[in-house]
């Protein structure tokens, strides 16, 4: 697989080699916003068809780091190798309202994938393709999510960005939505990386779990449970402690 | 606790125990909320409207059989109905009608033209922006009303400068509105036609013109005001045929039946211009939420 390199070119460095099995590939990555320091020589490689959480304080970076992979932030050191097909799930759906659910499904695809069919399908994946003709102001928040979930897998990406997804929905939707990216991403074998700020939703979900502390990978966890998951087993509350605590948060 | 030994309860359900004192609770189910008082009220709200014209109507009427006011100042209400019988038989209010609306329509197209594209320019970049924007705003200012003496040197006295004031006077409301429309598309959601892959230009046209549309439809509808509020302040300084040229002649002949039914006939235009636009809008913007309030 090939990666697109989204950094200028480091000073002295050759030509990164872009192994096979590789879904992202940072190092070095420095980002700073005026005085703040948000990354601060990050190296962080995830494997393709790998799904990574990455988990951090608010204000710890980890939506500068996901912006920086969705080529919407510029990095101002380091290099950034993603691949070329690659798409985001943002924390506000974010669908086009002048356009029907089926149009929005399809946006910035090419001439022959724009077809009806392809966007019922994917609609169809999230059991939304009887809302293919809704204008996006009919449908409720979790049902507008998931359509920006169809919407991001439409295009079979290689890597899945997705910025706290379900931080806006009820709780109950939360549930489903977990279950339903879990089984998207079992189906669909693209690399993930959730940004989350709920501990207990990374475990839930993902192989591995980075924490970012003050720019740079603070722990980085296998989850080693079968799946699928449940909390009641004492690993993961074993889990969870550990993750809270290197969150600064102290758990009884 | 207190709150138990007090008897109360917080709320109580079909299947709570006996309650023995009620006296601190209210009955919702009794609520304002849901008394639907004005229920006869609100299904005949819409006669209300008609009651002050009504009202208006009836004191002119009686007024001017009474005496009260004079025919010389304000002819009766049947004579005005009499005139606008006259006018349509003889077809001079047909000519007039449609010499003016072909004038505001053809002045209103060359407004909207011209606004819309210096909006959406100076709207998408920041060089348009530079050119554009402080001048617009500079003549913006100015009453347009004050530059007929001017048109009328530079343009003579048939029908250029009346649909030029007209095209002045309708760019603003619709550069305005357009500017800001395509300013204020969501710049979320411009980031999700980039992570999508959508070129500049696709941006443009999939995502920021058919959101700023609201916008201009909304300076569309002011120009569309406006263009008649200039047309009558250009026909009436100096015309030779139109609506304005017939109110200035009768006013001259102090025919005030005929001066009245020309400003109803004003009116009726702004009417009709305001459910044309929702007629457009409703065409224009399915998508959106509140586009036809009821």
């Amino acid at each position: 697989m090939s990666l697109a390199e989204l950094s200028r070119p480091t000073a002295g460095g050759g030509r990164p080699d872009t192994g096979a099995g590789v879904g992202v590939r940072l190092s070095g990555v420095k980002k700073r916003f005026g005085d703040r320091v948000v990354l601060d020589g990050l190296d962080l490689e995830v494997r393709a068809g790998e799904f990574t959480a990455l988990l951090g304080k608010s204000g710890s970076g980890k939506t500068t780091l996901l912006r920086i992979l969705a080529d919407l932030d510029t990095v101002d050191h380091g290099s950034v190798l993603v691949p070329r097909n690659r798409s985001v799930v943002f924390q506000e759906p974010r669908l086009i309202p002048s356009y029907r659910v089926w149009r929005n499904v399809l946006l910035g695809l090419k001439g022959g994938e724009r077809t009806r069919q392809r966007a019922n399908q994917a609609l169809d994946e999230v059991a939304l393709a009887d809302h293919a003709d809704a204008w996006p102001h009919t449908l409720s928040g979790g049902e507008a999510q998931r359509v920006a979930l169809a919407r991001a897998l439409v295009r079979q990406p290689k890597l899945l960005l997705l910025d706290e997804p379900f931080a806006a929905l009820d709780a109950l939707t939360r549930l489903r939505m977990q279950d339903l990216v879990a089984e998207l991403w079992r189906r669909h074998q693209p690399a993930v990386l959730l940004v989350t700020h709920d501990v207990d939703e990374s475990i839930l979900l993902a192989d591995r779990i980075v924490v970012l502390i003050d720019g740079r990978i603070g722990l980085d966890e296998r989850v080693v449970q079968p799946r699928p998951r449940t909390r009641a087993l004492p690993e993961f509350d074993a889990l969870r402690r550990k993750l809270l605590n290197s969150l600064g948060v102290v758990v009884p | 606790m207190t709150a138990d030994t007090a008897g109360g309860i917080g709320i109580r359900t079909a299947v709570s125990a006996p309650v023995t004192r009620t006296s601190e609770l209210i009955d919702l189910s009794q609520s304002s909320l849901r008394r639907d008082r004005g229920a006869i009220l609100k299904r005949y709200s819409w006669l209300l409207r008609f009651l002050v014209p009504l009202f208006v109507l009836a004191v002119w009427q009686v007024g001017s059989q009474l005496g009260f006011i004079s025919p010389r100042k304000l002819a009766p209400p049947a004579l005005v109905v009499d005139a606008a019988i006259e006018l349509l038989q003889s077809g001079d209010l047909q000519t007039a009608l449609r010499v003016s609306l072909l004038r505001a329509a053809t002045g209103l197209a060359w407004g909207i033209s011209i606004g819309l594209s210096i909006g959406v320019i100076a709207g998408l970049s920041r060089l348009g922006d530079q050119i554009f924007d402080s001048s617009l705003q500079m003549i913006r200012t100015i009453p347009f009303i004050a530059l007929i003496p001017l048109f009328i040197v530079w343009f003579g006295i048939d029908d250029a400068p009346k649909i030029i004031l007209v095209a002045v006077a309708c760019i603003f409301p619709v550069y305005l509105n357009t500017y800001a429309g395509v300013r204020n598309v969501d710049p979320k959601l411009l980031e999700v036609g980039r992570t999508f892959g959508l070129s500049r230009l696709a941006i443009i046209f999939q995502i920021i013109l058919p959101n700023a549309l609201p916008g201009v439809l909304v300076g569309v509808r002011y120009a569309m005001g406006t263009s008649l509020l200039a047309l009558v302040a250009a026909e009436q300084i100096n015309a030779a045929s139109g609506l304005g040229y017939l109110i200035m002649n009768a006013s001259n002949e102090i025919r005030t039946d005929i001066v009245i039914v020309g400003v109803m006939l004003y009116a009726l235009l702004g009417l009709s211009v305001d459910m044309i636009i929702r007629g457009v809008e409703a065409l224009l913007l399915p998508w959106r939420v509140t586009v036809v309030s009821k």
